[in-house]
């Protein structure tokens, strides 16, 4: 019998705001899955300076962390961290790896997987166990009008990546304990073949509606030209574009190269906001690929609204407004 | 539309035989780089795809846009792989039809499925350095300078050919085929098709057999819409849209929000 205890490994994925916040969504995944396969969560962090994140991986349910801390790791480098996951894995050979799809993972995982020689599901949006105690991965297929249901049932480790903001993060709870396990970072490691040059952190630059993060979508049941423009201030607190269907175009609300629809821009948002748009097929098959909708409409009836994830019976100016209000209260500066 | 196409229940895979026939607009941007590269630097540029029988429609239309030969890997065993089989084969095919390459360029993901996966596996695969999502790439001599964004960096990088490189939709303006091109192209276009065999591949190491993931079902991504309804008051709803989805909304818009977190435990 192997007498090593399972275990669910969660990549520490730290270099940006949002890149740390999926590794903490995926200890909070990997927690909800574990008790059923016996399992124990692991956090594997590689870098230099890393303190703050093993204590805060611990705090959001890491049970050990694997560190490998080094110099030669301080910036992300795909091959050197491939080699080094592959080598932990051989070593420890965890029943599963998460890996949060950020673009490291998403270039990361498939390296480590096909060294590994093991299967990968990229952008799941659910992970569950079956019966046999098997990973359970749900991803969008297919433009992302299908959900496929995969397994890996005869390599392992079980391998996925999921987008952030999929799963919650369990609340921060400092009186929780993990095992801290540093390893020396291995003298035999290849040399990079990929040399990095320069790195310059970059906040923001001018983004394309068809790759927005977030998409606000207008239509007329906005009510006035006036009351149109509020979707704009709220698609700046959020980061996202400003959309709208042919009727507003029309109306002058929007310019033209904003419409979304069939004969305009196809978009695959994070969040689409739906404000006052009753959803003719022009426009929703241009939506079809958006994660989430939160569709508000007066008609609870309204196509959009019954598309959508969260379907808002509100006025749509008067719900913007307070949506606005509620973002600038919550928004941490 | 690729989006459009049915799903073959029985096989667990979609038709892409219907899908085909139409160039995946990532690869069409990797393309218009090696026309690029070639008109800068020289060379031959060879075009690989592995499909049905009418994928070889693609190598057409890119040998009528500049291409110099075509490789169509198509055999029904190769059908229904996962990329961890279809990096292989790819990998397989390259070894064989040309040896001796320079760099390989692909497009960062496929319209349809979007994982992104077969590029730094084909990478691995070939044992040479690889670099997904490149915006810009110039060569000197034997080495490549690539430029690309990751996660809010603006990275630059250097590798030494060989290598491979997966190319965004914002690289660069694709090409349309020229008059003279699509002579070629309906000439002799010089095209080679490979099966298994001619690979010297077990069917078994393949396709859907050689996968290691295997695909339970598939259902419409609607249907397990939760479709919540929230009524009343506009303040009372903000409140419960980010109580149940603050963490969604945090993370598409990659800001912190006050909500229930680090407040101590009950």
């Amino acid at each position: 019998m192997n007498t090593k205890k399972r275990a669910i490994w969660v990549f520490g994925d730290y270099r940006n705001y949002f890149q740390n916040r999926v590794t903490l969504q995926l200890l909070a995944k990997a927690n909800d899955l574990a008790p059923k396969i016996s399992a124990e969560v692991c956090a594997v962090l590689f870098g230099q300076g890393l303190d703050q994140y093993v204590a805060e991986y611990i705090a959001h349910g890491a049970q050990k962390v694997y560190v490998v801390e080094h110099r030669s790791l301080k910036n992300y480098s795909v091959e050197k961290y491939a080699v080094l996951l592959e080598r932990l894995a051989n070593n420890y050979q965890p029943e599963t790896i998460l890996v949060g799809a950020t673009s490291f993972g998403k270039e990361f995982a498939p390296r480590v997987a096909k060294r590994l020689g093991t299967g990968l599901t990229a952008d799941c949006i659910g992970l569950e166990i079956t019966e046999d105690g098997l990973l359970l991965q749900i991803a969008p297929s297919f433009g992302g009008n299908l959900l496929a249901e995969i397994i890996t049932p005869n390599h392992r480790p079980q391998m996925a990546t999921v987008r952030p903001g999929t799963f919650q993060e369990i609340p921060h709870n400092n009186e929780l304990l993990g095992e801290v396990v540093r390893l020396p970072i291995q003298k035999d490691l290849p040399e990079d073949r990929v040399r990095l040059i320069a790195n310059e952190h970059q906040a923001q630059r001018d983004q394309r509606i068809e790759d927005a993060p977030v998409v606000v979508c207008g239509g007329r049941g906005m009510g006035s030209k006036k009351k149109f423009k509020k979707l704009f201030d709220l698609a700046d607190l959020m980061g996202g574009e400003v959309g709208g269907t042919r009727p507003v175009v029309y109306a002058g609300w929007l310019d033209t190269d904003a419409l979304v629809g069939q004969a305009g821009k196809h978009i695959k948002p994070k969040i689409l906001l739906s404000f006052g748009i009753s959803g003719a097929i022009q426009h929703t098959a241009a939506t079809t690929e958006a994660d989430f909708i939160i569709a508000v409409n007066k008609n609870p009836n309204a196509t959009m609204m019954k598309m959508a994830d969260v379907a808002v019976v509100a006025d749509a100016s008067q719900f913007c407004t307070a949506l606005i209000k509620g973002l600038k209260a919550r928004i941490q500066t | 539309m690729v989006s459009e196409l049915p799903w073959d229940s029985k096989s667990g895979t979609l038709r892409r035989d219907l899908a085909e026939g139409m160039m995946n607009p990532a690869c069409a941007n990797a393309l218009e780089a090696a026309f690029q590269i070639k008109r800068r630097y020289g060379g031959d540029i060879i075009i690989i795809t592995m499909g049905p029988p009418m994928a070889e429609e693609v190598l057409y239309e890119a040998i009528a846009m500049g291409a110099d030969r075509g490789v169509l890997l198509t055999d029904p065993h190769m059908a229904g792989g996962d990329t961890f089989v279809t990096s292989y084969t790819l990998a397989r095919a390259i070894e064989k039809e040309c040896p001796d390459f320079d760099l390989v360029l692909c497009g960062c993901y496929t319209s349809d499925s979007e994982t992104a996966q077969v590029g730094p596996q084909l990478a691995e695969e070939l044992d040479i350095p690889g670099v997904a999502y490149v915006e810009q790439l110039e060569i000197n001599n034997r080495t490549v300078r690539m430029q690309r964004l990751s996660d809010n960096f603006i990275e630059t990088l250097e590798m030494d050919l060989p290598g491979l490189v997966t190319v965004t939709t914002q690289a660069n303006a694709p090409r349309y085929p020229s008059l003279s091109g699509l002579e070629t192209a309906f000439g002799k276009p010089d095209i080679s098709i490979l099966g298994a065999r001619d690979l010297g591949l077990a069917p078994e190491t393949i396709g859907v057999q050689g996968s290691p993931t295997k695909i339970l079902d598939v259902y419409s991504s609607t249907a397990k819409k939760k479709n919540l309804i929230m009524k009343g008051t506009a303040k009372k709803i903000v409140d419960e849209v980010f109580e149940k989805f603050g963490d969604r909304i945090s993370g598409a818009i990659k800001k912190d929000l006050k909500t229930h977190y680090h407040q101590k435990k009950p």
